[in-house]
Order: structure tokens, then C-alpha cells, then sequence
């Protein structure tokens, strides 16, 4: 017996643990991907930075009042806080094992989050033939790149819920299949977050400048 | 069945959970854009001032409702995580705020910089 810690049988100190405790498997998926999400925080944040910084230097361009439509804004905020509800319904019933109405939700949650990338782009194209691009001024350029990294964070987990919509119909819903479905859950519950501050400081912020 | 797919002390959220998110949800963003479309509030500070508010108490709502955000999850990490994000986020958009209006205000162009020594 030695006090400090030493292996008794060749005398030399022991500093860890030599054998790993048993963990199950992807047990700590869920925070690792919390901790991206809060880096992908950061990201968003140096773009408010930049807009916030940047928001009122039109070089002699469009004012948010010229170029903004708030009750297009409105509609495409309720298609994500409406994605979002049905997404929760979604993982409730995989947490339920039931499959069909887990598919059922995402189809659902897609075609809400579709909708809202159409509309984006619908306001995207619209600003760009008013010569209003990303070209035109400060204000332009730090709008298209705040909102459209956004919009191309809604595509990606898009695709990706394409993605587990096939594996869940290949596969079932396995723990793995689960588990990838809860990640995406926080993905897409993060970026309506996200949109919060965009509606907010961007758009209605923008409007009584 | 899902005590097996998921070891954890996690909160999964319920349908009641969800609603009463959504709900709250759907009024913080139905009150800032009511405010900004209708200009109720005379002042403009006072306006922004009142849809930041609502911002920040609607993103508590989406982080306790539809991210089941709370002390407990992940042993405390998360919240740590959070905690930590939060302040780079804020040191972040106040810091740039403020030394870049303070830099603006003194560059503005209209000033007359050949009287400068």
C-alpha cells in the first residue's frame, strides 16, 4: 500500500487511469455537438458584429425602409417557428418508437423549411434586380452575408434531414438513427434562434433606423 | 422504449412542453412586429429597446423549451458551454459597437480634416 499512488508491484508512479471506464456508445455525441453549435454562436456573432457595425452605411444606396418587405419577413419567421413545433413533434414520436409519424413530421418540417429558403431567395433575387446586391453598399453586403449564411445553415440541415430520412427508412429507428435525429433536432431549434436576432436587430432594428 | 435507445438524464421535452413553447413564441414575435409595423410607441429608443427585450426573453423561451436547456443536461456542460458563449458573444457585439461608433464619430466625413494640424 503506498500513499502516493505508485504501482505497487514495479514501484513506478501511476498519473491516470489505465483503463478507460466503459462508456456507451456516442454517449457524449449530444454535448460535443452542443459545443459546435456555441462555436457556430460565435460565427453568427462576429456577422452581427459586422452588421451591426457596418448597418448604417448605405454609400448613398437603399435604407433598410427602401429595401425591406416586413410582412414578407413575418410570413417566412412563422415558417420557422413553424418548423420548429413540428420537428418537436417529430422527436417526441421517435422518442415513442413510432416511425411512420416520426417521417410524417419531418416531411412536414422540410417542406416548412423549404418554404422559408424559397422565400429568402424570392427576397434575395427581388434585392438584386432593384440593384440592391451585396455589391452596393456596407449595409448590403453585411445584410446578404449575415442572412444568407443562415440561409445556407437551413439548407444544410435540410439536406441532412433528407439524409435521416432515408436512414430512419432504411433502418428504423435505431439508437444511432435517434441520436442523429436529436442532433439535428438542436441544430434546427438553433438556427430559428439565430433567426430570432436576425428578425429583430436586422429587419425590425432596420426599419427604424 | 425509450429508456433503452437513450441512457441519460436528458429532458426530452413533452407535447405540453413544446405547445407552451410555441405559444409563448408565436406572441414574442407577433408583439416586436406589431410595435415596428404599426409604430405605437412614439419614441424609436423606446421601441428598439422594447423588441430587444422581447428578443432576449423570446430566446430564453426557444433555449428552455425547444433545446431543454437547463442546469442539469450533460452534468452541467451545457450551461457552462452556454454561460461561456454568452459572454464572448457579448464581449464581442459591445466591444465592436462601441469602438466602432466612437471611430465613426470621429472620422465623419463632413468634419473638415485640413484644419487638423
Amino acid at each position: 500500500m503506498t500513499a502516493t499512488g505508485g504501482n505497487a508491484t514495479t514501484g513506478a508512479p501511476v498519473f491516470c487511469l489505465t483503463e478507460e471506464h466503459a462508456h456507451a456508445g456516442g454517449g457524449s455525441t449530444l454535448l460535443g455537438f452542443w459545443i459546435y453549435l456555441m462555436s457556430d454562436c460565435l460565427l453568427f456573432a462576429a456577422l452581427f458584429a459586422t452588421y451591426g457595425v457596418l448597418g448604417g452605411s448605405y454609400a448613398g444606396g437603399p435604407a433598410p425602409k427602401d429595401v425591406f418587405e416586413l410582412p414578407l419577413v413575418a410570413v417566412n419567421t412563422s415558417m420557422l417557428l413553424l418548423s420548429s413545433i413540428t420537428y418537436g413533434f417529430a422527436m417526441l414520436a421517435t422518442y415513442k418508437g413510432r416511425i411512420a409519424a416520426t417521417q410524417g413530421w419531418l416531411v412536414v418540417t422540410a417542406l416548412f423549411g423549404l418554404t422559408f429558403i424559397g422565400i429568402e431567395l424570392y427576397e434575395f433575387a427581388h434585392l438584386i434586380h432593384d440593384g440592391a446586391g451585396p455589391q452596393r453598399s456596407a449595409f448590403l453586403s453585411a445584410f446578404f452575408t449575415l442572412v444568407g449564411t443562415h440561409g445556407l445553415h437551413v439548407t444544410v440541415g435540410l439536406i441532412w434531414m433528407a439524409t435521416l430520412m432515408l436512414q430512419v427508412g432504411q433502418r428504423g429507428l435505431i439508437p444511432e438513427n435517434v441520436r442523429r435525429l436529436a442532433c439535428l433536432s438542436m441544430f434546427w431549434h438553433f438556427l430559428d434562434v439565430i433567426w430570432i436576432g436576425v428578425f429583430t436587430f436586422v429587419y425590425l432594428g432596420g426599419m427604424l433606423r | 422504449m425509450s429508456d433503452t435507445v437513450h441512457a441519460g438524464n436528458e429532458d426530452h421535452g413533452s407535447l405540453r412542453s413544446y405547445l407552451t413553447g410555441f405559444i409563448l413564441s408565436v406572441v414574442l414575435t407577433a408583439i416586436p412586429f406589431w410595435l415596428v409595423m404599426t409604430g405605437v410607441l412614439d419614441s424609436k429608443i423606446a421601441t428598439e429597446v422594447a423588441i430587444t427585450t422581447l428578443a432576449i426573453v423570446q430566446i430564453t423561451v426557444h433555449m428552455v423549451y425547444f433545446l431543454h436547456m437547463n442546469t442539469r443536461s450533460e452534468g452541467g456542460w451545457s450551461i457552462l458551454a452556454l454561460m461561456f458563449t454568452l459572454i464572448l458573444v457579448v464581449i464581442a457585439l459591445v466591444g465592436s459597437m462601441w469602438i466602432i461608433y466612437h471611430l465613426n464619430a470621429n472620422m465623419m466625413p463632413g468634419r473638415d480634416m485640413g484644419q487638423m494640424p
